[in-house]
């Protein structure tokens, strides 16, 4: 039997339609002279019809050049390994226990990480002349100055939905004046520095992953090191300690933009006058509201910090390695701070504050 | 056949290309035939891989005219282009390779986007076959190119450029950054590739061992043209104060060195 025409990945569907029954005939062997064009891919379907390297014999009047070619793609084939065949329940248990350790280790890791950041912030704290005040007052401005905007703005909405909220539901009680009180807990004691803890996990923590991640990428980590610095001493410390400045200072911005918000919807809607609000802000709503949110501020940071950075220095190699992780480092952050928030929220339930 | 043999698989007149108010390349003519590898040598920033990437269709030049497999790329439709771009292997200068992908993954791209007809078995065993035909190790295929030497990236770079079996295969630096026995490898990998799957190679190189061991023409790219374009033997004695930097310097001679007791030694 003659065999023609061009063996190329272009006409491959053609060839492969014919395979098997030319492998019936494949018993006396073909005349191969009339083959034009031969490729890789061609090649390995002229060899499914021949039954494999052992039948090259089988062509007759094969063109010394595409002989040459056959042979290369027996000697590449033969390197090919095996396909194996995987069992896709055992993958899923694999893969659910897989995350599950990746849980647990990931929070084995992140409590050495902080543990090694303390110890590194109580060792530089003693000496002075390895203080970086450079360095701090950049990340301050990074994290916090110009975080000013977006969170104000924010829990300034978010003051109005609330207070619109309160007015809308205390009316049916006939006690709106308590929208007031309502406005003052809420952003005092949990919206003010939630909002703004979130705004800035968002916002820093995923810039802190990925520019030591790029860094890690691109090996300057590790130069880093072999000039004899500490990454966590000249990387971490300064962004832990301006977030740790900047936070707090963000909360407080943020309740006072959350309040503002409210009293502009109590002046609208409830006709409350400014005086009012403020006065029954003062008098109504006791101070250790403030003192109990803005306490959290600097767990929240330290938190957000030492998760953004120690995503950032868990990427490895590739660009798309920098994203993963700096979605990873939001996550957990987001994560962590709702955690903690809702922990603390019972804590202090418990002791009565 | 010796028609064929004698076609200019490649041709570009008058070529001028300008980024701004810094011109890479006036007047530029170029061509090369079906089955040669021709090294395309050029000072840093001397426009090697501007030439490349206007053949190829990556840079549209602001004049002259570029002729692949006798038809004008700047002129073609669309659907031509792609025809013709896919004749065409490019093994970029850092591999290129898309790191979200497997190396197999990344073979079976051009093969999943031009081929959507072939079978996903066929496709599987394509993709390992060229994996193998780079000489890359079996299991390196399930990688991904960040786990991946820098010698294994070219290998994977080269294997996603044999992919469609192209007719012309473009290599940009090759064998930078390999080791000395990396690079040879890669070399005679080049050589065997191109005597068996008759490949047309045009190759950038800084490598001058490269030059001497595959090259079968060699092309000088400096003050914005081809300066020089010929069998080596040729190009090495050109009167330009350059040329003869480069082939005359130390690195050179000893490369020549290397290469003539070399055919010594098989001769």
């Amino acid at each position: 039997m003659a065999l023609q025409g061009d063996w190329t990945l272009e006409c491959l569907s053609e060839r492969l339609a014919r395979v098997d029954e030319l492998k019936r005939a494949a018993a006396q062997g073909f005349d191969a002279s009339g083959i034009g064009r031969l490729d890789t891919a061609g090649a390995i379907i002229l060899l499914d019809v021949i039954g494999g390297d052992g039948g090259i014999g089988k062509l007759h009047g094969l063109q010394p050049r595409h002989d040459e070619l056959l042979r290369k793609v027996v000697a590449a084939n033969a390197r090919v390994p095996e396909e194996k065949h995987e069992n896709a329940f055992l993958d899923l248990l694999a893969r659910i226990g897989e995350s599950t350790t990746t849980i647990w280790r990931n929070a084995v890791r992140l409590t050495a990480f902080a543990g090694q950041v303390l110890e590194a912030m109580a060792r530089i704290v003693v000496t002075p002349r390895r203080w970086r005040p450079t360095a701090l007052a950049a990340q301050i401005e990074q994290t916090g100055f110009t975080a000013v905007p977006i969170v104000s703005l924010l829990t300034f909405l978010v003051g109005c939905v609330v207070a619109f909220l309160g007015a809308r539901v205390l009316r049916d009680f006939g006690a709106t004046v308590y929208t007031v009180e309502l406005i003052g807990y809420a952003f005092l004691r949990e919206f003010g520095v939630l909002l703004t803890a979130i705004l800035v996990a968002g916002r820093s923590g995923s810039a802190f992953t990925a520019a030591l991640g790029s860094m890690k990428s691109r090996e300057e980590i590790d130069a880093i090191r072999t000039l004899g610095l500490s990454p966590i001493e000249v990387l971490v410390v300064p962004r832990v300690l301006a977030l740790l400045i900047s936070l707090p200072v963000l909360t407080f911005i943020g309740m006072m933009a959350g309040l503002v918000g409210g009293c502009v919807v109590c002046i609208w809607v409830l006709d409350v006058s400014p005086v009012m609000y403020i006065t029954r802000i003062y008098e109504m709503v006791p101070v250790q509201h403030f003192w109990v949110g803005i306490s959290k501020a600097p767990l929240f940071a330290f938190l957000i910090a030492c998760i953004g950075c120690l995503e950032g220095f868990k990427v490895s190699g590739s660009a798309e390695s920098v994203g993963q992780h700096t979605t990873s480092s939001v996550v957990q952050s987001i994560f962590v701070v709702i955690l903690i928030d809702a922990f603390a929220a019972i804590f202090f339930m418990e002791i009565d504050v | 056949m010796s028609g064929l043999q004698d076609e200019a698989i490649i041709e570009v007149r008058g070529l001028r290309n300008q980024f701004g108010a810094q011109v890479v390349h006036e007047r530029l003519d170029f061509s090369m035939r079906r089955g040669e590898i021709v090294g395309v040598v050029g000072g840093s920033g001397s426009g090697k891989s501007v030439l490349l990437r206007s053949i190829i269709g990556l840079v549209r030049p602001a004049a002259g005219q570029v002729r692949l497999f006798g038809e004008d790329v700047l002129s073609a439709s669309d659907k031509q282009r792609q025809a013709l771009e896919r004749r065409c292997g490019v093994l970029f200068q850092n591999g290129a390779l898309f790191s979200s992908l497997t190396v197999a993954e990344n073979v079976e791209v051009p093969l999943r986007e031009h081929h959507r007809e072939l079978p996903d078995a066929v496709r599987k065993r394509l993709s390992a076959l060229k994996i193998a035909l780079a000489g890359l190790p079996a299991d390196a295929g399930a990688k991904f190119p960040s786990q991946l030497s820098g010698g294994m990236v070219k290998r994977a770079a080269l294997a996603r450029a044999l992919a469609l079996d192209p007719d012309i295969l473009f290599l940009d630096e090759p064998t930078a950054g390999l080791d000395p026995i990396g690079a040879a490898a890669f070399d005679q990998l080049i050589l065997t590739l191109r005597d068996s799957l008759g490949l047309t190679v045009f190759l950038i190189t800084h490598d001058l061992d490269t030059l001497y061991t595959i090259c079968d023409s060699v092309a000088v790219i400096s003050r914005k043209r081809v300066l020089a374009h010929g069998p080596l033997c040729e190009v090495e004695r050109f009167d330009d104060p350059w040329v003869q930097d480069y082939f005359q310097g130390p690195r050179g001679r000893a490369a020549q060195n290397a290469a003539s007791l070399h055919s010594h030694a098989r001769g």
